[in-house]
Protein backbone atom coordinates (compact mmCIF):
# COMPACT_ATOMS: atom_id res chain seq x y z
CA UNK A 1 0.00 0.00 0.00
CA UNK A 2 2.57 2.38 1.27
CA UNK A 3 4.55 1.62 -1.51
CA UNK A 4 2.08 2.23 -4.45
CA UNK A 5 1.67 5.97 -3.04
CA UNK A 6 4.79 6.36 -3.20
CA UNK A 7 5.11 5.13 -6.68
CA UNK A 8 2.50 8.02 -7.67
CA UNK A 9 4.04 10.52 -5.97
CA UNK A 10 7.66 9.55 -7.56
CA UNK A 11 6.22 9.23 -10.91
CA UNK A 12 3.90 12.27 -11.30
CA UNK A 13 6.57 14.52 -9.75
CA UNK A 14 8.62 16.91 -12.25
CA UNK A 15 11.45 17.40 -10.42
CA UNK A 16 13.35 14.23 -10.04
CA UNK A 17 16.12 13.59 -13.06
CA UNK A 18 15.36 10.99 -16.11
CA UNK A 19 18.19 9.07 -14.85
CA UNK A 20 16.85 8.61 -11.86
CA UNK A 21 13.36 7.93 -12.60
CA UNK A 22 14.54 4.48 -14.69
CA UNK A 23 16.72 3.84 -11.26
CA UNK A 24 13.72 4.47 -9.79
CA UNK A 25 11.95 1.50 -12.06
CA UNK A 26 14.39 -1.13 -11.67
CA UNK A 27 14.80 -0.92 -8.08
CA UNK A 28 10.82 -1.89 -7.85
CA UNK A 29 11.17 -4.12 -10.98
CA UNK A 30 13.63 -5.92 -8.82
CA UNK A 31 11.77 -5.48 -5.62
CA UNK A 32 8.83 -7.18 -7.17
CA UNK A 33 10.88 -10.14 -8.42
CA UNK A 34 12.56 -10.57 -5.47
CA UNK A 35 10.99 -9.42 -2.18
CA UNK A 36 13.29 -11.20 -0.09
CA UNK A 37 16.16 -9.74 -1.49
CA UNK A 38 16.68 -7.27 2.00
CA UNK A 39 19.42 -5.65 0.68
CA UNK A 40 17.06 -3.94 -2.16
CA UNK A 41 14.45 -3.87 0.10
CA UNK A 42 16.81 -1.36 2.62
CA UNK A 43 17.18 0.17 -0.35
CA UNK A 44 13.96 0.83 -1.49
CA UNK A 45 13.21 2.09 2.10
CA UNK A 46 15.65 4.41 1.80
CA UNK A 47 14.44 6.05 -1.09
CA UNK A 48 11.09 6.10 -0.41
CA UNK A 49 11.92 8.46 3.05
CA UNK A 50 13.85 10.51 0.57
CA UNK A 51 12.38 13.69 -0.12
CA UNK A 52 10.14 13.82 -3.86
CA UNK A 53 11.31 17.19 -5.31
CA UNK A 54 10.12 20.23 -3.36
CA UNK A 55 6.87 19.06 -1.36
CA UNK A 56 4.85 22.06 -1.94
CA UNK A 57 5.82 21.56 -5.51
CA UNK A 58 4.56 17.82 -5.83
CA UNK A 59 1.29 17.83 -7.61
CA UNK A 60 0.57 14.51 -6.78
CA UNK A 61 -0.64 16.09 -3.24
CA UNK A 62 -2.71 18.82 -5.05
CA UNK A 63 -5.82 16.80 -5.59
CA UNK A 64 -6.27 15.18 -1.46
CA UNK A 65 -4.98 18.87 0.03
CA UNK A 66 -7.51 20.77 -2.46
CA UNK A 67 -10.50 18.00 -1.43
CA UNK A 68 -10.14 17.87 1.88
CA UNK A 69 -9.48 21.80 2.38
CA UNK A 70 -12.87 22.45 0.38
CA UNK A 71 -14.18 20.26 2.98
CA UNK A 72 -12.90 21.34 5.95
CA UNK A 73 -13.33 25.08 5.13
CA UNK A 74 -16.74 24.67 3.58
CA UNK A 75 -17.71 22.86 7.00
CA UNK A 76 -15.88 25.95 8.99
CA UNK A 77 -17.38 28.59 7.15
CA UNK A 78 -20.75 27.26 7.48
CA UNK A 79 -20.84 26.50 11.33
CA UNK A 80 -19.03 29.83 11.53
CA UNK A 81 -22.13 31.73 9.80
CA UNK A 82 -24.88 29.75 10.97
CA UNK A 83 -23.61 28.35 14.38
CA UNK A 84 -20.70 29.73 15.83
CA UNK A 85 -20.82 33.79 15.03
CA UNK A 86 -24.63 34.32 15.35
CA UNK A 87 -24.58 32.80 19.23
CA UNK A 88 -21.32 35.61 20.07
CA UNK A 89 -23.06 37.89 18.64
CA UNK A 90 -26.62 37.23 20.30
CA UNK A 91 -24.63 37.23 23.64
CA UNK A 92 -23.08 40.28 22.73
CA UNK A 93 -26.26 41.99 21.51
CA UNK A 94 -28.20 40.58 24.54
CA UNK A 95 -25.52 42.30 27.16
CA UNK A 96 -25.48 45.31 24.74
CA UNK A 97 -29.42 45.65 25.27
CA UNK A 98 -29.06 44.96 29.09
CA UNK A 99 -26.88 47.30 29.90
CA UNK A 100 -28.85 50.11 27.56
CA UNK A 101 -31.93 48.97 29.48
CA UNK A 102 -30.32 49.38 33.19
CA UNK A 103 -28.81 52.86 32.17
CA UNK A 104 -31.86 53.41 30.81
CA UNK A 105 -33.65 52.34 34.17
CA UNK A 106 -30.84 54.15 36.34
CA UNK A 107 -31.67 57.37 34.82
CA UNK A 108 -35.44 56.78 34.98
CA UNK A 109 -34.65 56.25 38.73
CA UNK A 110 -32.53 59.44 39.11
CA UNK A 111 -35.30 61.19 37.74
CA UNK A 112 -38.23 59.68 39.94
CA UNK A 113 -35.50 60.75 42.59
CA UNK A 114 -34.80 64.38 41.48
CA UNK A 115 -38.51 64.69 41.76
CA UNK A 116 -38.93 63.31 45.35
CA UNK A 117 -36.48 65.02 46.55
CA UNK A 118 -37.63 68.59 45.55
CA UNK A 119 -41.69 67.39 46.19
CA UNK A 120 -39.99 66.38 49.88
CA UNK A 121 -38.02 70.35 49.63
CA UNK A 122 -41.29 72.10 48.98
CA UNK A 123 -43.28 69.60 51.75
CA UNK A 124 -40.65 70.90 53.88
CA UNK A 125 -40.66 74.72 53.31
CA UNK A 126 -44.67 74.26 53.30
CA UNK A 127 -44.50 72.33 56.82
CA UNK A 128 -41.96 75.13 57.85
CA UNK A 129 -44.29 78.17 56.84
CA UNK A 130 -47.73 76.16 58.59
CA UNK A 131 -45.28 75.76 61.94
CA UNK A 132 -44.10 79.60 61.86
CA UNK A 133 -48.19 80.19 61.33
CA UNK A 134 -49.15 77.86 63.87
CA UNK A 135 -46.83 79.32 66.62
CA UNK A 136 -47.59 83.20 65.95
CA UNK A 137 -50.96 81.91 66.29
CA UNK A 138 -50.42 80.42 69.77
CA UNK A 139 -48.13 83.27 70.74
CA UNK A 140 -51.36 85.65 70.14
CA UNK A 141 -54.24 83.65 71.37
CA UNK A 142 -51.89 82.52 74.51
CA UNK A 143 -51.21 86.41 75.11
CA UNK A 144 -54.60 87.55 74.67
CA UNK A 145 -55.75 85.08 77.26
CA UNK A 146 -52.87 86.22 79.44
CA UNK A 147 -54.16 89.92 78.99
CA UNK A 148 -58.06 88.88 79.49
CA UNK A 149 -57.16 87.19 82.31
CA UNK A 150 -54.74 90.03 83.61
CA UNK A 151 -57.23 92.56 83.20
CA UNK A 152 -60.18 90.37 84.86
CA UNK A 153 -57.90 90.25 88.09
CA UNK A 154 -56.84 93.51 88.19
CA UNK A 155 -60.54 94.40 87.80
CA UNK A 156 -61.59 92.52 90.88
CA UNK A 157 -58.72 93.48 92.71
CA UNK A 158 -59.71 97.57 91.95
CA UNK A 159 -63.10 96.23 92.69
CA UNK A 160 -61.53 95.05 95.95
CA UNK A 161 -59.56 97.61 97.02
CA UNK A 162 -62.62 100.27 96.24
CA UNK A 163 -64.72 97.97 98.29
CA UNK A 164 -62.48 97.87 100.99
CA UNK A 165 -61.50 101.76 100.91
CA UNK A 166 -65.21 102.55 101.02
CA UNK A 167 -65.46 100.09 104.14
CA UNK A 168 -62.33 102.03 106.30
CA UNK A 169 -64.23 105.53 105.13
CA UNK A 170 -67.14 104.32 106.73
CA UNK A 171 -65.83 102.82 109.94
CA UNK A 172 -64.11 106.24 110.26
CA UNK A 173 -67.26 108.05 109.96
CA UNK A 174 -68.83 106.11 112.51
CA UNK A 175 -65.87 106.44 114.64
CA UNK A 176 -65.83 110.27 114.21
CA UNK A 177 -69.47 110.32 115.09
CA UNK A 178 -69.06 108.31 118.36
CA UNK A 179 -66.33 110.55 119.38
CA UNK A 180 -68.87 113.28 120.60
CA UNK A 181 -71.27 110.81 122.38
CA UNK A 182 -67.89 109.38 124.05
CA UNK A 183 -66.91 113.10 124.91
CA UNK A 184 -70.36 114.06 126.35
CA UNK A 185 -70.36 110.46 128.35
CA UNK A 186 -66.88 111.03 130.01
CA UNK A 187 -67.74 114.98 130.25
CA UNK A 188 -70.88 113.80 132.09
CA UNK A 189 -69.34 111.67 134.29
CA UNK A 190 -66.47 113.96 135.33
CA UNK A 191 -69.22 116.65 135.86
CA UNK A 192 -70.97 114.23 137.83
CA UNK A 193 -68.60 113.66 140.08
CA UNK A 194 -67.61 116.83 140.33
CA UNK A 195 -70.62 118.59 141.27
CA UNK A 196 -72.73 115.53 142.37
CA UNK A 197 -74.81 116.46 139.54
CA UNK A 198 -75.13 116.87 135.68
CA UNK A 199 -77.90 117.45 133.40
CA UNK A 200 -77.23 115.31 130.29
CA UNK A 201 -78.61 117.72 127.82
CA UNK A 202 -76.21 120.59 128.97
CA UNK A 203 -73.76 118.45 129.31
CA UNK A 204 -74.82 117.54 125.42
CA UNK A 205 -74.51 120.85 124.38
CA UNK A 206 -71.93 122.19 126.09
CA UNK A 207 -69.66 119.29 124.26
CA UNK A 208 -71.04 120.25 120.79
CA UNK A 209 -69.74 123.57 121.42
CA UNK A 210 -66.50 122.47 122.45
CA UNK A 211 -66.02 120.43 119.57
CA UNK A 212 -66.96 122.94 117.10
CA UNK A 213 -64.46 125.67 118.66
CA UNK B 1 20.40 9.92 4.25
CA UNK B 2 21.39 9.58 8.15
CA UNK B 3 21.05 13.31 8.41
CA UNK B 4 17.65 13.08 6.58
CA UNK B 5 15.38 14.12 9.77
CA UNK B 6 16.97 17.33 10.20
CA UNK B 7 16.47 17.98 6.28
CA UNK B 8 14.67 21.38 6.28
CA UNK B 9 11.72 20.57 3.86
CA UNK B 10 11.62 17.22 5.55
CA UNK B 11 8.92 18.69 7.43
CA UNK B 12 6.60 19.74 5.06
CA UNK B 13 6.43 16.44 3.23
CA UNK B 14 2.35 14.95 3.19
CA UNK B 15 2.29 11.90 3.86
CA UNK B 16 -1.05 9.64 3.64
CA UNK B 17 -2.46 8.38 6.51
CA UNK B 18 -5.11 6.49 4.59
CA UNK B 19 -6.18 6.09 0.75
CA UNK B 20 -9.60 7.03 -0.23
CA UNK B 21 -8.51 5.61 -4.10
CA UNK B 22 -7.26 6.68 -7.84
CA UNK B 23 -10.20 8.55 -9.98
CA UNK B 24 -9.62 8.18 -13.49
CA UNK B 25 -6.57 7.72 -15.57
CA UNK B 26 -5.47 4.53 -17.39
CA UNK B 27 -5.15 2.33 -15.24
CA UNK B 28 -1.63 2.25 -14.66
CA UNK B 29 0.71 4.13 -12.07
CA UNK B 30 0.47 7.58 -11.31
CA UNK B 31 -2.29 8.20 -14.05
CA UNK B 32 -5.42 9.70 -12.54
CA UNK B 33 -6.39 12.03 -9.35
CA UNK B 34 -5.47 10.35 -6.01
CA UNK B 35 -7.06 11.29 -3.11
CA UNK B 36 -6.02 10.22 0.17
CA UNK B 37 -6.51 11.58 3.93
CA UNK B 38 -3.23 12.83 4.75
CA UNK B 39 -1.17 14.56 7.63
CA UNK B 40 -1.92 17.75 5.77
CA UNK B 41 -6.03 16.73 5.96
CA UNK B 42 -5.80 15.77 9.71
CA UNK B 43 -4.36 19.50 10.35
CA UNK B 44 -7.13 20.88 8.77
CA UNK B 45 -9.50 18.55 10.35
CA UNK B 46 -7.63 19.73 13.85
CA UNK B 47 -7.76 23.29 12.73
CA UNK B 48 -11.61 23.69 11.90
CA UNK B 49 -12.32 21.42 15.28
CA UNK B 50 -10.13 23.74 17.04
CA UNK B 51 -11.95 27.09 15.90
CA UNK B 52 -15.17 25.29 16.00
CA UNK B 53 -14.90 24.08 19.94
CA UNK B 54 -13.08 27.33 21.02
CA UNK B 55 -15.72 29.63 19.64
CA UNK B 56 -19.25 27.23 19.96
CA UNK B 57 -18.19 25.56 23.48
CA UNK B 58 -16.96 28.35 24.79
CA UNK B 59 -19.65 30.79 24.40
CA UNK B 60 -22.23 27.71 25.01
CA UNK B 61 -23.03 29.07 28.45
CA UNK B 62 -24.18 32.17 27.07
CA UNK B 63 -23.39 34.16 30.26
CA UNK B 64 -24.36 37.53 30.33
CA UNK B 65 -21.06 38.32 32.50
CA UNK B 66 -18.27 35.98 30.18
CA UNK B 67 -16.17 33.35 31.67
CA UNK B 68 -12.27 33.04 30.44
CA UNK B 69 -13.06 31.07 27.49
CA UNK B 70 -16.32 33.39 26.47
CA UNK B 71 -14.31 36.51 27.01
CA UNK B 72 -11.71 35.02 24.52
CA UNK B 73 -14.26 33.81 22.52
CA UNK B 74 -15.97 37.27 22.33
CA UNK B 75 -12.88 39.35 21.81
CA UNK B 76 -11.97 37.19 18.90
CA UNK B 77 -15.62 37.86 17.48
CA UNK B 78 -14.81 42.06 18.26
CA UNK B 79 -11.62 41.61 16.75
CA UNK B 80 -12.34 40.61 13.80
CA UNK B 81 -16.26 42.14 13.93
CA UNK B 82 -14.26 45.83 14.33
CA UNK B 83 -11.83 44.91 11.39
CA UNK B 84 -14.64 44.13 8.95
CA UNK B 85 -16.60 47.11 10.01
CA UNK B 86 -13.53 49.67 10.41
CA UNK B 87 -12.33 48.66 6.77
CA UNK B 88 -15.47 47.74 4.71
CA UNK B 89 -17.98 49.79 6.40
CA UNK B 90 -21.52 48.65 8.14
CA UNK B 91 -22.44 47.02 4.89
CA UNK B 92 -19.19 44.65 4.89
CA UNK B 93 -20.43 42.71 7.24
CA UNK B 94 -22.54 40.24 5.47
CA UNK B 95 -18.66 39.36 4.87
CA UNK B 96 -17.98 39.10 8.24
CA UNK B 97 -18.06 34.83 8.46
CA UNK B 98 -16.01 34.63 5.86
CA UNK B 99 -13.42 36.89 6.84
CA UNK B 100 -13.68 35.22 10.44
CA UNK B 101 -13.14 31.56 8.62
CA UNK B 102 -9.90 32.80 6.97
CA UNK B 103 -8.93 34.39 9.51
CA UNK B 104 -8.92 31.86 12.24
CA UNK B 105 -8.31 29.25 9.83
CA UNK B 106 -4.89 30.67 8.64
CA UNK B 107 -4.42 31.78 12.26
CA UNK B 108 -4.61 28.51 14.17
CA UNK B 109 -3.17 26.72 11.49
CA UNK B 110 0.03 28.94 11.54
CA UNK B 111 -0.04 28.72 15.23
CA UNK B 112 -0.52 24.65 14.77
CA UNK B 113 2.57 24.35 13.03
CA UNK B 114 4.40 26.60 15.87
CA UNK B 115 4.32 22.76 17.63
CA UNK B 116 7.04 20.28 16.98
CA UNK B 117 6.29 17.20 14.33
CA UNK B 118 2.98 19.48 13.88
CA UNK B 119 2.28 19.41 10.27
CA UNK B 120 1.98 23.24 9.07
CA UNK B 121 -1.07 23.20 6.44
CA UNK B 122 -0.64 26.74 5.59
CA UNK B 123 2.99 26.27 4.31
CA UNK B 124 1.56 24.19 1.03
CA UNK B 125 1.20 26.74 -1.83
CA UNK B 126 -1.94 24.83 -3.09
CA UNK B 127 -3.57 26.16 0.61
CA UNK B 128 -2.73 29.80 0.74
CA UNK B 129 -3.46 30.02 -3.41
CA UNK B 130 -6.99 28.58 -2.63
CA UNK B 131 -7.56 30.75 0.60
CA UNK B 132 -6.33 33.67 -1.76
CA UNK B 133 -9.02 32.61 -4.52
CA UNK B 134 -12.10 32.27 -2.44
CA UNK B 135 -11.26 35.99 -1.77
CA UNK B 136 -10.61 36.94 -5.18
CA UNK B 137 -13.32 35.15 -6.24
CA UNK B 138 -15.31 36.66 -4.23
CA UNK B 139 -14.74 40.02 -4.65
CA UNK B 140 -14.67 39.74 -8.80
CA UNK B 141 -18.21 37.50 -8.73
CA UNK B 142 -19.94 40.09 -5.66
CA UNK B 143 -18.43 43.15 -7.71
CA UNK B 144 -19.89 42.49 -10.68
CA UNK B 145 -23.62 41.20 -8.81
CA UNK B 146 -24.02 43.79 -6.99
CA UNK B 147 -22.02 46.89 -9.25
CA UNK B 148 -22.95 45.37 -13.00
CA UNK B 149 -20.36 46.70 -15.34
CA UNK B 150 -19.65 49.52 -13.08
CA UNK B 151 -17.36 47.47 -10.89
CA UNK B 152 -14.84 47.81 -14.19
CA UNK B 153 -14.36 51.63 -11.99
CA UNK B 154 -12.09 49.71 -9.97
CA UNK B 155 -9.25 49.97 -12.80
CA UNK B 156 -9.87 53.61 -13.48
CA UNK B 157 -9.34 55.54 -10.64
CA UNK B 158 -10.87 58.76 -10.59
CA UNK B 159 -9.35 62.07 -11.03
CA UNK B 160 -6.90 60.73 -13.70
CA UNK B 161 -6.41 62.90 -17.10
CA UNK B 162 -7.74 60.83 -20.39
CA UNK B 163 -4.50 60.64 -21.80
CA UNK B 164 -2.64 58.74 -18.61
CA UNK B 165 -5.74 56.88 -18.11
CA UNK B 166 -4.27 54.48 -20.80
CA UNK B 167 -1.18 54.04 -18.89
CA UNK B 168 -2.80 53.70 -15.48
CA UNK B 169 -5.64 51.23 -16.54
CA UNK B 170 -3.41 48.54 -17.74
CA UNK B 171 -1.27 49.21 -14.49
CA UNK B 172 -4.39 49.14 -12.48
CA UNK B 173 -5.50 45.79 -14.36
CA UNK B 174 -2.64 43.97 -13.58
CA UNK B 175 -2.28 44.76 -9.93
CA UNK B 176 -5.33 43.79 -9.77
CA UNK B 177 -5.03 40.63 -11.74
CA UNK B 178 -1.65 39.94 -9.16
CA UNK B 179 -3.74 40.17 -5.91
CA UNK B 180 -4.50 36.75 -5.46
CA UNK B 181 -0.70 35.91 -6.17
CA UNK B 182 0.77 38.31 -4.01
CA UNK B 183 -2.04 37.48 -1.36
CA UNK B 184 -0.92 33.71 -1.41
CA UNK B 185 2.60 33.62 -1.56
CA UNK B 186 2.64 36.67 1.05
CA UNK B 187 1.37 33.88 3.61
CA UNK B 188 2.70 30.87 2.15
CA UNK B 189 6.29 32.09 1.96
CA UNK B 190 6.46 33.91 5.24
CA UNK B 191 5.70 30.42 7.18
CA UNK B 192 7.62 28.43 4.60
CA UNK B 193 10.90 29.67 5.28
CA UNK B 194 10.10 30.81 9.20
CA UNK B 195 9.76 26.92 9.28
CA UNK B 196 12.88 26.46 7.16
CA UNK B 197 14.59 28.60 9.43
CA UNK B 198 13.66 27.23 12.70
CA UNK B 199 14.59 23.84 11.36
CA UNK B 200 18.05 24.95 9.65
CA UNK B 201 19.02 26.34 13.22
CA UNK B 202 17.37 23.40 14.74
CA UNK B 203 19.66 20.79 12.76
CA UNK B 204 23.13 23.35 13.10
CA UNK B 205 22.65 22.49 16.58
CA UNK B 206 22.61 18.91 15.93
CA UNK B 207 24.85 18.57 13.59
CA UNK B 208 27.63 20.57 16.20
CA UNK B 209 26.75 18.64 19.22
CA UNK B 210 27.62 15.67 16.93
CA UNK B 211 30.86 16.97 16.09
CA UNK B 212 32.71 16.55 19.67
CA UNK B 213 34.19 19.43 20.89
CA UNK B 214 32.46 21.80 18.58
CA UNK B 215 29.27 21.02 20.85
CA UNK B 216 30.19 24.14 23.07
CA UNK B 217 29.74 26.44 19.68
CA UNK B 218 25.83 24.99 19.11
CA UNK B 219 24.65 27.69 21.83
CA UNK B 220 24.80 29.77 19.29
CA UNK B 221 21.89 27.87 16.82
CA UNK B 222 19.95 26.85 19.53
CA UNK B 223 19.96 30.84 21.41
CA UNK B 224 19.03 31.51 18.01
CA UNK B 225 16.52 28.99 17.21
CA UNK B 226 14.62 30.17 20.64
CA UNK B 227 14.59 33.52 19.05
CA UNK B 228 13.28 32.51 15.74
CA UNK B 229 10.89 30.84 17.45
CA UNK B 230 9.19 33.65 19.38
CA UNK B 231 9.67 35.65 16.07
CA UNK B 232 7.59 32.79 14.13
CA UNK B 233 4.82 32.73 16.85
CA UNK B 234 4.53 36.66 16.08
CA UNK B 235 4.87 36.06 12.04
CA UNK B 236 2.02 33.12 12.21
CA UNK B 237 -0.47 35.97 14.53
CA UNK B 238 0.75 38.61 12.00
CA UNK B 239 0.33 36.77 9.11
CA UNK B 240 -3.02 35.49 9.72
CA UNK B 241 -4.31 39.24 10.63
CA UNK B 242 -2.29 40.75 7.03
CA UNK B 243 -4.16 38.21 5.28
CA UNK B 244 -7.34 39.20 7.01
CA UNK B 245 -7.14 42.74 6.68
CA UNK B 246 -6.00 42.17 2.80
CA UNK B 247 -9.41 40.14 2.48
CA UNK B 248 -11.11 43.33 3.93
CA UNK B 249 -9.49 45.96 1.89
CA UNK B 250 -10.20 43.97 -1.71
CA UNK B 251 -13.82 43.32 -0.21
CA UNK B 252 -14.18 46.84 -0.11
CA UNK B 253 -13.46 47.58 -3.70
CA UNK B 254 -15.72 44.63 -4.64
CA UNK B 255 -18.27 47.27 -3.14
CA UNK B 256 -16.86 50.71 -3.88
CA UNK B 257 -15.62 50.25 -6.92
CA UNK B 258 -14.44 53.80 -7.63
CA UNK B 259 -11.52 54.08 -5.14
Amino acid sequence: MAQSVILVAQASTTSPAPADAVQNGTVVQEQGAAPAATGEVHATTEHSEAPVGFPPFDASTFASQFLWFAITFAVLYVVMSRVALPQIGSIIDKRKARIDGDLKEAERLKGETDKAISAYEAALSEARKNAHAIAEETRNSIRADIDAKRKAVEDDLSKKVAEAEARIGKTKQDALSRVNEIAADTTAALVHRLTGEANPADVQAAVAQAVKE
Amino acid sequence: MAEQPIEPIHQFRITNLFDIGTFGGNGTEGSGTHLAFTNSALFMVLTVGLILAFLILGSNRRAIIPGRMQLMAEMTYEFVANMVRDTTGTEGMKFFPLVASLFLFVLVANLFGMFPYFFTVTSHLIVTVMLALIVFLTVVIYGFYKNGPRFLKVFVPSGIPWYIIWIVVPIEVLSFLSRPVSHSLRLWGNVLAGHIVLKVFGGMVVALLAAGAWGVVSILPFGMAVAMTGLEVLVAALQAFVFAVLTCVYLHDAMHPGH
